[in-house]
């Protein structure tokens, strides 16, 4: 068999001590997975560390007399989170990934085939190949305070493919098979904690933390003495599989719909996994990861994973973290909805006074009431103790005077979205709050360089955007004006990390990075829709893609009055390439909340009475047509706000779609897609990123 | 009306093997060691609902890192018990666990506590003897004590010359009688069932598990044990080989007013009868249980020909033999440490206490025709503590 190295691989050693367990006459075996490194640096498996594993599986059977039973456990708090897939870019052939999935197989089977009993002992963290790695085993103990377990690999572009998909719906039935294969990684990689894991079946025993390896042990001693005996639950194989089939289907459907092999590949090996024998499931395993890992969306699935692991918590051209300032109270202009989202935001994150402040009282009110409406939620659903609380309650506040700002070290305004208005506000505060005061603003499109303009300290004026739901979307644009400084900017990213998003800094350009081009995306759409293209067929249009939505469920989602503002102060920066669309226009004026309305059978349909209202043209597209138009446009955008230095990098472009408007991980967010179709170096004249970076190498 | 005194029982008792320091337990922590045992002492009593534990007292001589932070009260969190029982820690050097013992058994009988968790641990591999310790210059300027009082082996050596009777080769002699009980019982499944596991990280080699006291030497000789150096004093007579070693480990036990472990359907394996701690010259340090166990004795109305069964803790051949010829028992007497003891086992200091009432204990059980035993043991700075315990097994004179 080829064997594959990976020259940087941080290797998980193998590492075998031989015990004796009270109550077990003989001895044995134990081997612990430990790279060497604390929990930052979690296990995972690459070519040395299965050649490792295999040396120790050799030490084991070689050893007279045999050991009575072999157990595998993991350093602290990380048993293993699977294949390493840092030497993945660098695979450029097929034959090399097969050869890894048969090495994974070979190695594992040695578990499942072993003469004497095997014990994964899943101490910590279990994802992907290392949770395979437990399935091959006889038995399973778990730690209760294990908090990740999971096969995470659908969400990456690649399927549990070392066993998990052969192993697991015959332990535990298809459909937790499925919940766990698709339907966990594609709901924002969600993981299964200890006691979910157990319930489902994936272990044997739970056990406390305190005393765990002694008690697996013991455990472990008691099994193969016979004096304990496990029970598995009989599976069925009938009816009950092809639901499960059919439910991960929807599931896959209304994700992505089709426009990645991943899922429908796993969905695939759970159906073979009903009847195959081990042998014949696990060799379709390999040529099923070959293929994955031969794949672009896998290319760019690992491309969108690091981007999110790494350049999130490290936002490309940060200053110095040490001209941060520290923040001891914040202050809120604006009591609405999102206002108030804001405020209960920072009191959790911050633990700081929080202050409020409207125009009016019964508007005021309204904000704090809401913010510690939410407080109490959150207590009762046990989420919060109740000393904190108090806490929390007691540091949120609101006033009609401003001048409690007086001492805030960071405010934030979220009023109405107008020059004027925001411009006033900064300039009644500036009256009050000290020099270095960070004023930031929310607005989604107006300059901030503007906004400062006329104050006397316009150095610590910053964009600090977020997205809607404020409580669920990870991203937040901190934009940099003309003469926003290098300690407000510090200051901002800092407050971002504390606030827990992922900060992308951005030079100030209208509507900053994701609703510019979400903007000019949709308004390709509109166009097409204005020109006399039916909506079902541009809605359509984009599926191969698979984005989170369709364009005019997006619509609904924002609000057409919302888009069609945007798009104005678009057009009126942009006029060549951003357009306005009459018939949004006229779908605000009708106050239609969107294009769709649902059928008693939850259906949506188009509204009639939106297409009675609409003025459309004769000239339609085909979804083809509609696709190319709208993705030309987004690679024209791209390459424009890269020239005007809005970011520096297009990892930044992709990073804020991922994360702020959900693009998928199998377009690496968007410029992946755009250089792998060609779209890019057609209209731009060059790809976005080197090959080989978010793709198959050349 | 004067308050009443109740009854104080030894329901149980644990430890963790003993380690050599630097050895088994090199990348174990303390607490950990308090934990497991802790953990284990409930798991062997599930009658006790964990919420009646009204005290968890741990001994250390070295309150410092794993050891430090009020060990009872985080050992007690760590373990898992519920926030309400509270927790403190205690220190009287080799006699830790002992004075855990006899201050909460004070407790249980004034009425105080129900239950409680008493122990001790040392690690001396993390914390040797003497760590942090600053003692006060007037000690030597005003000649408070004798500077070979801060050497343990040292005032061995003092022993040896106030009792000349005690030779060397009587204290190899004795040591090695200590290893071969040790290794008798062991042969005859006695030791392993006080004993919970340890599981042992080694980053080098991985996970581990300690299941067997790491110290003692069953292959010694006499003739080993003549050839072995005399550290304290050129050609003296204290060696390695008849004193204790330096080593880790952790005990617990539980105790309990009797009639509350009966209420709690708990067994009752001794019952406390009486207790004393006496201070002798700090240089000879090992004469200490001699006046702490005619103080004990006097206090239970008791003789010396009353104690059936004695554990009394080797910290040194000679201070046994001290105790032994004081009150006319033979160096080889059955009656007394019958499962060898520290010189086997080892001596991780603040934790030896329980060990000693958790093999009483045991003998009890084994001897019913015995009423009263003695766990006794020197302190450094010169104390000596004793406690005398009943037989609730006693069938009575027959």
């Amino acid at each position: 068999m080829t064997t594959v190295e990976f020259p940087n691989e941080v290797v998980t050693k193998a590492l075998v001590r031989y015990v004796t367990v009270p109550g077990l006459s003989g001895e044995a075996a134990l081997i612990t997975l430990d790279n060497g490194f604390d929990h930052t640096k979690p296990n995972s498996l690459g070519p040395a560390g299965l050649a490792s594993l295999e040396a120790a599986l050799d030490e084991i059977e070689a050893r007279t007399p045999r050991v009575r039973f072999i157990a595998i456990t993991g350093k602290p708090f990380v048993f293993c989170v699977g294949a390493d897939i840092t030497g993945m870019p660098l695979i450029t052939r097929r034959e090399d990934a097969l050869a890894i999935a048969r090495r994974g197989h070979q190695i594992f089977a040695r578990l499942r085939n072993s003469d004497v009993p095997t014990f994964a002992f899943i101490n910590g963290a279990a994802l992907g190949g290392g949770l395979e790695l437990a399935l091959h085993c006889h038995y399973r103990t778990l730690s209760s305070s294990v908090t990740m377990v999971a096969l995470p690999e659908c969400s990456l572009g690649l399927a549990p493919t070392w066993g998990g998909t052969q192993l697991l719906p015959n332990l535990i039935g298809p459909d937790a098979a499925v919940t766990v294969i698709i339907e966990n990684p594609l709901n924002q990689n969600k993981m299964l904690r200890a006691a979910q894991a157990h319930q489902l079946g994936i272990s044997d025993v739970l056990l406390d933390p305190a005393d765990f390896l002694e008690r697996s042990l013991e455990w472990a001693a008691g099994v193969v003495s016979g004096q304990i005996t496990v029970q598995r639950p009989e599976i069925d194989r009938g009816q009950a599989w092809d639901a499960a089939l059919a439910r991960g289907k929807a599931i896959a459907d209304a994700r992505i719909r089709g426009a990645a092999p991943a899922p429908y590949a796993a969905l695939r090996l759970l159906e073979l996994a009903r009847h195959a024998s081990f042998e014949e499931g696990t060799a379709t395993e390999d040529e099923v990861l070959a293929d994955l890992m031969m794949s672009e969306e896998l290319r760019s699935g690992l491309y969108a994973f690091d981007l999110v692991q790494r350049r999130a918590k490290r936002p490309a051209g940060a200053p110095d973290r040490s001209l941060a300032r520290e923040i001891t109270k914040v202050g809120i202009v604006g009591a609405g909805l999102m206002a108030s989202q804001l405020a209960l935001l920072f009191v959790r994150r911050l633990e700081v006074p929080v202050v409020l402040t409207d125009l009016d009282e019964e508007r005021v009110t309204k904000g704090v009431n809401y913010v510690l409406g939410e407080i109490a939620a959150l207590e009762s659903k046990g989420r919060l103790s109740a000393g904190k609380a108090a806490k929390l309650r007691g540091l949120i506040s609101g006033s009609v005077d401003n001048r409690v700002f007086a001492d805030a070290d960071f405010i934030i305004e979220a009023v109405f979205e107008e020059m004027k208005v925001k411009k006033q506000v900064f300039a009644d505060l500036e009256g009050l709050v000290s020099p270095t005061c960070v004023l930031a603003t929310n607005t989604s499109s107006l300059s901030v360089t503007e906004m400062a303009a006329d104050l006397a300290h316009p150095e610590r004026v910053v964009g600090f955007h977020f997205f809607n739901p404020v409580a669920v979307l990870p991203l937040l644009e901190v934009v940099r004006g003309e003469r926003t400084d290098d300690a407000t900017v510090a200051t901002a990213l800092a407050v971002g990390k504390q606030l827990k998003k992922s900060c992308v800094l951005i030079n100030d350009a209208p509507a900053f990075v994701v609703n510019r081009l979400l903007t000019r995306f949709l308004g390709e759409v509109f166009a097409a829709v204005d020109e006399g293209t039916p909506i079902p067929v541009a809605d359509r249009a984009l599926d191969p893609l698979g984005l989170p939505m369709s364009p005019f469920t997006l619509l609904q989602l924002v609000g057409p009055a919302i888009a069609h503002h945007v798009a104005q102060t678009m057009h009126a920066v942009f006029p060549d390439r951003f357009g306005v669309s009459e018939n949004l226009a006229r779908l605000v004026a009708a106050g239609k909340p969107g294009v769709y309305i649902w059928d008693e059978t939850g259906t949506p349909k188009v509204d009639p009475e939106v297409e009675a209202l609409l003025q459309v043209g004769d000239r339609p597209s085909t979804e083809e047509q509609v696709r190319e138009r709208a993705l030309t446009a987004v690679a024209q955008e791209i390459r424009i706000m890269l020239d005007e230095g809005v970011v520096q990098d297009p990892r930044d472009i992709d990073l804020c779609m991922i994360l702020g408007a959900g693009w998928p991980f199998h377009l690496g967010g968007i410029t992946p897609y755009l250089d792998r179709t060609g779209i890019s170096e057609r209209v731009t004249g060059q790809r976005f990123l080197p090959r080989g970076v978010a793709s198959l190498p050349a | 009306m004067p308050r009443t005194v109740r009854d104080v029982v030894f329901v149980d008792g644990v430890r963790t093997p003993f380690g050599k320091a630097g050895g088994l337990y090199a990348e174990t922590r303390a607490d950990d060691l308090v934990v497991r045992v802790i953990r284990e002492l409930l798991r062997r009593n599930p009658q006790l609902p964990p919420n009646r534990v009204d005290e968890v007292a741990i001994a250390a001589t070295t309150q410092i890192g794993d050891q430090g932070l009020t060990i009872g009260r985080t050992a007690a969190l760590l373990a898992g018990l519920p926030k309400s029982v509270p927790g403190f820690a205690i220190d009287r050097m080799c006699a830790g666990a002992m004075t855990a013992v006899t201050t909460v058994g004070s407790g249980i009988a004034m009425g105080a506590y129900d239950v409680a968790i008493a122990g001790g641990v040392e690690h001396m591999g993390r914390h040797p003897m003497g760590e942090g310790v600053d003692p006060n210059p007037r000690f030597l300027a005003e000649k408070l004590v004798d500077p070979s009082a801060l050497v343990m082996g040292a005032t061995a050596e003092n022993l040896h010359d106030q009792f000349p009777a005690i030779t060397k080769e009587r204290a190899d002699r004795f040591a090695l009688a200590s290893q071969q009980r040790y290794a008798k019982a062991l042969a005859e499944g006695r030791i392993q069932a006080d004993l919970v596991t340890v599981a042992t990280r080694s980053q080098e080699s991985g996970w581990g598990l300690a299941s067997a006291d790491e110290p003692p030497r069953p292959d010694t000789s006499l003739e080993k044990l003549a050839t072995l150096r005399t550290p304290f004093r050129p050609h003296g007579r204290v060696t390695a080989g008849n004193a204790a070693g330096l080593n880790d480990g952790a005990t617990g036990c539980l105790l309990a007013a009797e009639e509350v472990a009966q209420e709690l359907g708990l067994p009752v394996a001794m019952r406390l009868v009486s207790y004393a701690y006496a201070g002798v010259e700090p240089e000879v340090m090992g004469v200490g249980p001699i006046p702490a166990t005619e103080k004990a004795l006097r206090l239970a109305g008791l003789s010396i020909s009353d104690i059936g069964l004695f554990e009394i803790n080797e910290a040194f051949a000679v201070q046994v033999l001290a105790f032994l010829d004081h009150f006319g028992i033979a160096d080889d007497d059955p009656r007394v440490n019958p499962w060898g003891g520290a010189i086997a086992v080892g001596h991780p200091l603040a934790s030896s206490g329980v060990r000693l009432m958790i093999q009483l204990a045991r003998h009890f059980a084994a001897h019913p025709e015995v009423r009263y035993g003695l766990t006794t043991m020197c302190v450094g700075l010169g104390m000596g503590g004793a406690v005398i315990w009943e037989n609730p097994a006693w069938e009575g004179d027959k």
